[in-house]
């Protein structure tokens, strides 16, 4: 790890200080395979270039560990991508792109934690991917949304047959977008916003 | 612990101890500050701060979140945790905390995030 504390400039530059006003922020988080696009969406839509924070995640017992009895933990560093949205000059949105790699994106103790909601960002080649991502959202309660982001040249499957294989309830939008276009990502959050709303009109008592 | 050495290791309790700390559902203790929590300086870093800390009081001169810091900083997010506690406990930081997401967000915080999407 380099330090670049010493150098005394760390910091956000001029233009990306936030007004002394903010008092506070909320957070959505994307989720998706390596090379999905969560990376290109954060950026299309932050308005500061978008940062790398990471996080030291220990693990004990996860996956193929201490065979030989050596290794009792094993320290990762997991890395994500995030940008920021200004909304007005009280309230800010941060979007976090989890890590690539699947495994870490619940270990994360906080990152879902208080998420306004989350959009999984699926590719049509490689669906299988955002299974798992799914059925962890569900069982955390954290509301998403999917967005399939059209990749040149990838299969146009019809909704309904991407839902099946998915076996994504009717209830959740999925939305076609192109995390490149800064519109494009923006209506996607949107559509994540609206369906935030759209649980608050679903009466609890519907079983 | 022990020197014995060679001694076979069951590795039995012990394992299972780690990964209940790092798997178990507990509820993690209360955290002062979170991944977006906002920070603000309340205080100008003084000769014998830490350089870690005195970079965190200059660069939060207007707020900034915890991610941000962990990014500029080139810290994970649990090292800047730490040296953000050390800065709450002499009111050199203020904390502003994240708009609490419960079950279901605020309609009102919802219709700001709306309002301020449509707007980009």
């Amino acid at each position: 790890m380099d330090y670049r504390t010493s150098e005394g400039t760390a910091g956000p530059r001029g233009e990306d200080l936030l007004p002394a006003s903010v008092a506070a922020a909320v957070k959505v988080v994307i989720v998706g395979g390596f090379g999905v696009g969560k990376t290109t969406m954060v950026g299309s839509v932050s308005e500061i270039r978008p940062l790398t924070t990471e996080e030291t995640m220990t693990q004990a017992g996860v996956g193929v560990d201490d065979i030989a009895g050596v290794e009792r933990k094993t320290e990762t560093t997991v890395a994500m991508d995030f940008g920021r949205i200004s909304l007005n000059d009280k309230l800010v949105l941060y979007l976090f792109g989890t890590p690539g790699q699947e495994r870490f994106w619940f270990l994360w103790d906080g990152l879902f934690e208080g998420a306004l909601g989350a959009v999984v960002l699926i590719d049509t080649r490689r669906l299988e991917v955002s299974f798992d991502a799914v059925g962890r959202l569900e069982e955390r309660g954290v509301p998403f949304v999917v967005a399939v982001n059209a990749f040149p040249g990838a299969p146009v499957h019809p909704t309904a047959e991407l839902r099946a294989a998915m076996d994504l309830p009717d209830s959740v939008p999925m939305i076609d977008c192109d995390a490149r276009d800064r519109a494009s990502s923006r209506d996607t959050l949107l559509a994540l916003v609206r369906y935030l709303q759209s649980l608050h009109t679903v009466t609890p008592e519907t079983p | 612990m022990s020197a014995t050495g060679k001694a076979w290791d069951e590795g039995g309790p012990e394992r299972l101890y780690a990964v209940d700390q790092n798997h178990g559902p507990q509820p993690s203790p209360p955290r002062p500050v979170e991944l977006v929590s906002l920070i603000v300086a309340r205080a100008e870093p003084e000769p014998g701060t830490a350089p870690e800390q005195a970079a965190v009081l200059r660069m939060c001169q207007f707020p900034l979140s915890v991610a941000e810091i962990s990014a500029y900083l080139v810290l994970p997010v649990s090292t800047v945790t730490v040296l953000l506690a050390g800065l709450l406990e002499d009111g050199r930081v203020e904390v502003r905390a994240p708009v609490p997401a419960a079950e279901l967000p605020d309609p009102e915080l919802l219709q700001a995030v709306m309002h301020g999407l449509q707007n980009l």
